[in-house]
């Protein structure tokens, strides 16, 4: 590759091998964006946390390249957002095409007043390189490379790990293991744990090309192109000029012969013009499945992100998903480490993450079959969709290259106090119990965002209600503490004021006077009321921590 | 709850069915086969209520295949 080189991290001898280690609280296997995620967010709440990879180096190829609004406000939550969106490509606005023609066009994000867009393109080896620098830069987080799980046993009150190095073997006790590796996960394997779901029949080329181009900064797809018939086609634009273009082949592509650049090039050439300037980055040709395991929770074992669940590519509802794994699981872990909750609160992040997978693995599921029909009859109406868009405004919504990937909505979780105020809005876009934080522009002491004051720990979100000085003091000494952050309030002690200057916020949680709202750590919607009552705040809390 | 109209709806039923006929001449099967997944399109989408067109689906399919899979899906 001409734009990026593959840093090598530094593999040194485990002193478990010379002497017996200490047990840990928490082991990370795989350090790719969902492992970095958990252990980062594991060593800004000082649990220390040990990280093992076998490799010694970030992602070989761009793999995944989209991420998605609420990705990247887990990131800021973790302190590395700024530095994947300062070296990303932002956009919003996608564009669907059938056999040359624009027939659909969506925009992701069409109001303003947020701090992240509706999408970040970027190379997963920068992502997990600026993933890598922040992990590093804590010190309850050990990253070890080179160090390669060969055996896991799950016991009642611990889990024993064992590792292979260059070495020789080396076993770590720990009380509990995330299981981030990946959708050949090791640890999966090792516990004999089967997974479900259905393989896709289709194959399909990335090839990755470095090129200076005008082509605005857009999601394109394609349906039967002139320069690809009778297959799709899909154009991003990554960091540092380069493209990914993913070309649909069929089931009855050679994999090695399509990885040739001598088979590569001439579709290339088809698509982007003799003319065009462009040498090849990387290229890989892939099959993909959709499934998931039954349950991401198995004792003190832990599955995340691709290692618990599969989708297709097509709206990028991997790596997105697996993020948001990590923000559901961390703090959780880290009250039930804490002894502050009970280890049922860890079901609830099975209970809420696989729920999130089956929405991502209907929605994905629903994409394969419009890109590549499973018969002539699916075929015919997929076809005769594209040829009504261009004219007709309700076959548009019927057009699927992707649905691309939205925050899980955790609308029937446990944790969940429901709507006593019967007048609150509700349904998709409204923050109703276990929705995501919405975003909203404010002035306050900390930073411009409302999301800046929101996640971590329990935050109680009052507007234009002051909340006495003696509810404050005692949210902030209960064993889970919560703070205050006051929308429309003035500054003092214990609570943070923040001016809605543009009255956003307050229109995106439906407020009156009085309203306040009750955030869980990772910044979603745990309970909301009409007016403060300390009583049922604290019920709220305890009821989303399982500690009632 | 919106229900399937089963009783005659058409102010001239052989009116329509010479259109629906017409539509189709000079087409091949393929071609016949595109324009009817539009027509279905186009109606299904001004009918609308997922109950009246999960009924036409599941009547529709009625007596074909496997009945167990027919209807909505």
């Amino acid at each position: 590759m001409k734009t990026y080189v593959n840093p090598v991290y530094q593999y040194t001898r485990p002193s478990e091998l010379d002497r017996p280690g200490v047990r840990r609280p928490v082991v990370v296997v795989g350090a790719g964006p969902v492992g970095l995620a958990a252990a980062i967010d594991l060593g800004q709440r000082g649990v220390p946390v040990l990280v093992v990879d076998d490799d010694h180096t970030v992602s070989v190829g761009s793999r995944a390249i989209c991420y998605a609004k609420r990705a990247l406000e887990i990131l800021d939550r973790l302190g590395c957002g700024q530095q994947v969106v300062d070296k990303g490509i932002g956009w919003n606005v996608g564009k669907v095409f059938f056999k040359g023609e624009l027939v659909y066009r969506f925009d992701l994000l069409p109001e303003p007043g947020h701090r992240r867009p509706a999408f970040v393109n970027l190379q997963q080896y920068w992502f997990e390189q600026h993933l890598v620098e922040r992990a590093q830069a804590l010190p309850s987080v050990d990253l070890r490379w080179d160090n390669r799980v060969v055996g896991v046993s799950s016991g009642a009150d611990e889990v024993e790990v064992t590792v292979a190095t260059v070495d020789g073997e080396y076993t770590l006790a720990c009380d509990w293991l995330i299981a981030a590796d990946g959708s050949r996960s090791t640890v999966r394997r090792l516990l004999g744990v089967e997974w479900e779901g259905q393989v896709f029949h289709d194959r399909f080329l990335i090839a990755d090309i470095h090129m200076t181009s005008d082509f605005p900064t857009e999601r394109w797809f394609w349906f039967d192109p002139p320069f690809h018939p009778n297959q799709s086609t899909l154009l991003h634009r990554q960091a540092d000029d380069v493209w990914r273009i993913d070309f649909q082949l069929g089931w009855n592509a050679d994999p090695e012969e399509e990885k040739k650049p001598e088979r590569i090039l001439p579709r290339l050439r088809a698509m982007l013009g003799e003319s065009a300037k462009f040498e090849i980055e990387w290229a890989s040709v892939y099959t993909f499945a959709c499934r998931r395991m039954q349950h991401f929770r198995h004792g003190r074992v832990l599955f995340a992100g691709d290692a618990a669940h599969v989708v297709s590519p097509f709206g990028a509802r991997g790596a997105n998903s697996g993020i948001q794994d990590a923000d559901n699981l961390v703090w959780k872990l880290d009250l039930v480490l804490n002894r502050r909750a009970p280890d049922t609160l860890l079901d609830s992040y099975d209970f809420e993450r696989t729920r999130a997978a089956d929405e991502n693995i209907l929605n994905s599921t629903r994409a394969t079959d419009f890109i590549t029909p499973k018969s002539a009859v699916s075929r015919t109406f997929r076809d005769a969709v594209l040829a009504l868009a261009k004219h007709h405004p309700f076959a548009r919504r019927l057009v699927n290259s992707g649905r691309l990937s939205v925050p899980a909505i955790l609308h029937d979780s446990p944790l969940n106090t429901g709507d006593r105020n019967e007048d609150f809005a509700r349904g998709p876009g409204t923050m109703m119990p276990g929705a995501p934080a919405a975003d909203a522009p404010v002035t306050g002491p900390a930073g411009e965002w409302l999301l800046e004051y929101i996640g971590g720990g329990f935050v109680l979100l009052a507007f234009d209600a002051a909340i006495a000085s003696r509810d404050v003091a005692a949210l902030a000494a209960d064993d889970i503490p919560c703070r205050i952050v006051e929308v429309g309030g003035e500054p003092r002690a214990g609570v943070v004021a923040l001016d809605d200057r543009q009255r956003l916020a307050a229109r995106r949680y439906d407020a009156r006077p009085g309203t306040v709202y009750l955030m869980r750590p990772d910044q979603h919607v745990c309970a909301r009321w009409r007016s403060f009552d300390l009583a049922s705040v604290r019920a709220a809390i305890a009821r989303a921590t399982c500690n009632r | 709850m919106a229900t399937l109209i089963t009783e005659s709806n058409h102010p001239s039923p052989d009116d329509f069915y010479e259109r629906l006929v017409a539509t189709h001449r000079g087409l091949s099967d393929e071609e016949s086969a595109l324009v009817n997944a539009k027509l279905i399109l186009l109606l299904a989408n001004h009918i609308g209520d997922p109950q009246v067109l999960a009924q036409a689906m599941t009547a529709a399919r009625q007596g074909i295949g496997d009945s167990k899979s027919g209807g909505a899906v």
